[in-house]
């Protein structure tokens, strides 16, 4: 093939969709996005009621109640329930993150009406049996007990303990520990979703083929009796356990490959330099093409993928490093992330790299939003941060706007090398000698084994 | 739910599918190369896959990781995948950029041998490695993805082998096989290419034709060994595995008819009415009302030649021994087979399968995707726009039938799962 390489012309216009809003008069907000291509209408129903607002000892609370909702209501069980919207072709999702609870389903326009019907009388209604709920914690416990013999959750949940202050919400994972799913009861989640399921934390968000009309008449059909008063929001302490960087191994000998994970507290999403950041981090350990993965991956053949995120939140969630590393070169791939973070805060970033960052989050933004799925949960995450109904369509200037000099500051600023933790998820008796080697802190062993886990 | 579908050929045999849609300013492209690990030879398994990563290395005008900085670059995604019987490859791009993702796919499927070297080899080799390591040694059941088609398949058929490889295999592996496999397997008439999305299709036939006109048709490739298997098993296979695992669980396999036959409809209908979602009977029975699983599911391997695979899985809660849950489970199995579906439960299925369908139809990559898929198993990528009537036209008669005469016990393969330590089941 002799043909030169082409060059891409003009790109072509997009718009993310318009959002339609309404408030009912029980405070309940109602978000529209029209998407007309397909039969198809995502109805996400969004609630301040994330992990955030559990109470000390009570850890996984929110998240029990946003899985109890599927679990049945005071009119129909929970096999009724199910079978009633797998007739019509979807099943009710349900998912609880740091900041918010979240109830959605994908269905097409002829049968939005009875779905939202469902949805809503799962939304304010559950029932909160005893048995599901003791069902429910047994699930939890099952899936604790399974992370002991699976490195990669094992890996997250133990760098966050780690990091964060033994007292912060965040040190805890978002579905709880053993110890505080164990003390869960029905009444407690009754009493969580009586305090935080309300009109007035909620909103309801259509992305699909419906006119907003029409999604907010059917809105006010069956949520308009809706009654409750809303909570205040949820504060949490996001301190860390000591700043000093140093080494945490947790022992699963003979492993064959080692979890790492670097990192330190981030920043909130709310930060004046997100989009500083956002570019910074593509380009350390973001992308494929970033300079973690070519380092670790395509030069030194150390792993098969490694990564870099700041995990956004209200409050200053991790920043971390992630990778799986052959288990002798565990010392080795330490090393380079830590080279890899000091180098991008003293030397300046090129033209042509910055580039590849700015012109992928520029050029990828409307393949994000192929879905209704994705339209309705970007929506969502505008609200629970409160980023304004412009936010998607200035996304890409932003993103464009973003100079060398912008991500020199933010890994200046928001980087910090003597700070960090490293985790190695692995064989002890081989990682240990090596990172002492390495001389980046104190190193602690630690069991897999969280206290409680092992029934 | 229907998608616009335009088939044609180049010269040189490779076969081209174009489907507009001007919703959004995003096109996909997506090559099947015709080759799995299925067409490994003796000693090299793993080399499919190994090969599909050197795909990224390079070819004679782009350099080393240099095809994903310019995808990236263009704002697209990209990747590729290895499968027991094809391999494919992908972008996303901005609708102003199909040019350059066609022409990077042109450059490697024409070019690519200049750019091997050994070093890029070794590197990647390591990297195979780590993710043999990654995915199935170092994670919980992670090997069963190639116990079960051991197990499954005779040694001499050729889904019988492991498709990440075995470690010694991807040390044996050298740029000699490189050249041949390259040579053998990836030549415009043994591929199929697919566009979905934001093009004229006057424009994406010329850039088509300029930049994959040229190459070579292939010298052909050996054929398979014969990949017909009896229906059935002939019996009930147990293999258990003691594995650093926390709670036992099981995959009970059964022979079922083959990808794209409309047996395969019944049978997927089957394996929904036992294992899709929470509405199912698995669901329903293990997890909701006997308490015996955390968690169940069933699917298929969509093997499109010989037999296929027809799966469910089930992990037991804390204090169930396995045998209890194999039990179980084999308890409904019976129970279905005895008493067959219901009406309801055939809707049911129907009604789920017809809005993942649709909701597929969402992403360009997908329509792509599917569009290689029928044109390579069947020569017909119009099939896409089939499968809804395919599935409405199961009865709840067939679904008895296809239960009561595959799903007994001459047709049942159990890979077990238990905890290393024997007492590691845990407590009642």
């Amino acid at each position: 093939m002799t043909a030169p390489r082409p060059q891409g012309g003009a790109p072509r216009a997009y718009a993310f969709p318009a959002v339609h809003r309404a408030r009912l008069a029980n405070g309940l907000g109602v978000a529209v996005a029209r998407m007309p291509r397909l039969p198809l209408v995502t109805v996400l129903a969004l609630v301040d009621a994330g992990a955030v607002c559990d109470s000390a000892g009570a850890e996984g609370t929110a998240s029990l109640t946003a899985l109890g909702l599927a679990e049945g209501t005071t009119g129909r069980d929970g096999v009724a329930l199910t079978e009633q919207f797998e007739l019509l072709g979807t099943g009710l999702g349900v998912g609880c993150d740091w900041d918010s609870a979240m109830v959605y389903v994908t269905v097409t326009p002829a049968r939005l009406e009875r779905v939202l019907a469902l949805l809503a009388e799962a939304l304010t209604a559950p029932a909160f049996g005893e048995r599901d709920v003791e069902r429910l914690k047994t699930e939890r416990l099952a899936e604790l007990l399974q992370q002991q013999a699976e490195p990669r959750g094992l890996a997250n949940d133990k760098f966050a303990e780690f990091l964060f202050a033994e007292r912060s919400r965040y040190s805890v994972p978002a579905g709880g520990s053993a110890n505080s799913v164990r003390r869960l009861s029905a009444d407690r989640l009754r009493g969580f979703h009586r305090e935080r399921y309300v009109p007035g934390a909620t909103t309801l968000i259509f992305a699909g083929d419906v006119e907003a009309e029409h999604a907010i008449a059917l809105t006010e059909r069956v949520l308009d009796t809706w009654r409750g008063v809303p909570p205040a929001t949820c504060a949490v302490d996001d301190r860390t356990n000591g700043r000093a960087r140093r080494v945490c191994v947790v022992n699963r000998p003979d492993a064959p490959q080692t979890e790492l994970r670097v990192g330190h507290r981030g920043v909130r999403r709310r930060h004046p330099d997100y989009f500083p950041i956002l570019v910074m981090n593509a380009l350390l350990g973001g992308l494929f093409s970033s300079r973690i993965n070519l380092n670790l991956r395509e030069r030194n053949g150390f792993t098969y993928g490694a990564r870099s995120a700041f995990d956004w939140r209200r409050h200053e969630g991790p920043f971390v490093v992630s990778t799986a590393v052959r288990t002798d070169v565990t010392d080795a791939a330490a090393r380079e992330i830590l080279r890899e973070i000091a180098t991008l805060r003293t030397e300046p970033v090129g033209d042509d790299e910055l580039s590849l960052a700015t012109a992928y989050l520029d050029g990828v933004f409307p393949i994000r939003y192929e879905t209704t799925q994705a339209v309705a949960e970007a929506i969502a995450t505008a609200e629970v941060y409160g980023l304004g109904d412009d936010y998607y369509g200035c996304y890409r200037e932003r993103v464009r706007a973003v100079t060398a000099a912008d991500v020199h500051r933010a890994a200046e600023a928001h980087l910090h090398p003597e700070e960090l933790l490293v985790l190695a998820v692995g064989d002890a008796g081989a990682v240990r000698e090596p990172l002492e080697r390495l001389g980046l802190g104190p190193v602690e062993v630690h069991d897999a084994d969280a206290d409680g886990t092992t029934p | 739910m229907q998608i616009p579908v335009a088939s044609y050929e180049l010269a040189n045999g490779l076969r081209v599918t174009l489907s507009e849609d001007h919703s959004a300013p995003i096109v996909a492209v997506n090559l099947w190369y015709h080759v799995g690990s299925a067409n490994e030879r003796i000693g090299r398994t793993g080399f499919a896959h190994l090969f599909e990563h050197m795909l990224f290395q390079g070819s004679a005008h782009v350099g080393a990781n240099e095809h994903s900085e310019l995808i990236l670059r263009a704002g697209g995604t990209l990747n590729g995948s290895t499968w027991l019987d094809r391999t494919n490859y992908f972008e996303t791009v901005p609708s102003n950029q199909l040019a350059l993702a066609l022409w990077l796919e042109a450059d490697r499927m024409g070019a690519l041998l200049p750019a091997m070297t050994q070093q890029k080899l070794d590197t990647q080799r390591d990297v195979v490695k780590n993710e043999r390591q990654w995915s199935m040694d170092n994670q919980p059941y992670g090997t069963w993805w190639e116990k079960l088609p051991a197990l499954a398949f005779p040694p001499s058929h050729p889904f019988h082998h492991s498709l990440i490889g075995s470690m010694d295999d991807l040390s044996a592996a050298s740029l000699d096989d490189v050249v041949q496999f390259f040579q053998t397997y990836y030549t415009p008439d043994n591929a199929v290419l697919s566009i979905a999305g934001d093009f004229e299709a006057a424009e994406a036939r010329t850039l088509v034709e300029r930049y994959f006109g040229s190459l070579a048709r292939g010298a052909g490739k050996p054929p398979l060994p014969a990949m017909e298997v009896p229906a059935q098993f002939g019996g009930w296979r147990r293999q258990v595995v003691e594995d650093d695992v926390m709670l036992p669980r099981l995959f009970l396999a059964f022979r079922s008819p083959a990808f794209g036959t409309p047996a395969y409809y019944v049978a997927s209908i089957a394996g929904a009415v036992l294992g899709m979602r929470r509405g199912s009977r698995l669901y329903r029975s293990l997890v909701r009302d006997r308490e015996l699983a955390s968690e169940t599911s069933a699917f298929t391997f969509d093997l499109a030649k010989g037999s296929d695979l027809l799966i469910v899985d089930a992990t037991a809660r804390p204090g169930v021994r396995v045998e209890q849950l194999e039990a179980a489970v084999a308890e409904e199995v019976e129970e279905l087979r005895a008493a067959g579906v219901t009406q309801a439960e055939v809707e049911r299925a129907m009604a789920l399968i017809e809005t993942d369908l649709t909701g597929a139809m969402q992403s360009a990559g997908e329509r792509a995707d599917r569009l290689s898929r029928f044109a390579t198993y069947f020569g017909d990528a119009s099939l896409v726009n089939a499968q809804t009537g395919r599935y409405h036209a199961v009865t709840a008669e067939a679904v008895d039938a296809f239960v009561g005469q595959s799903l007994g016990e001459d047709n049942r393969i159990s890979l077990v799962y238990v905890p290393r330590d024997a007492a590691g089941s845990g407590p009642a």
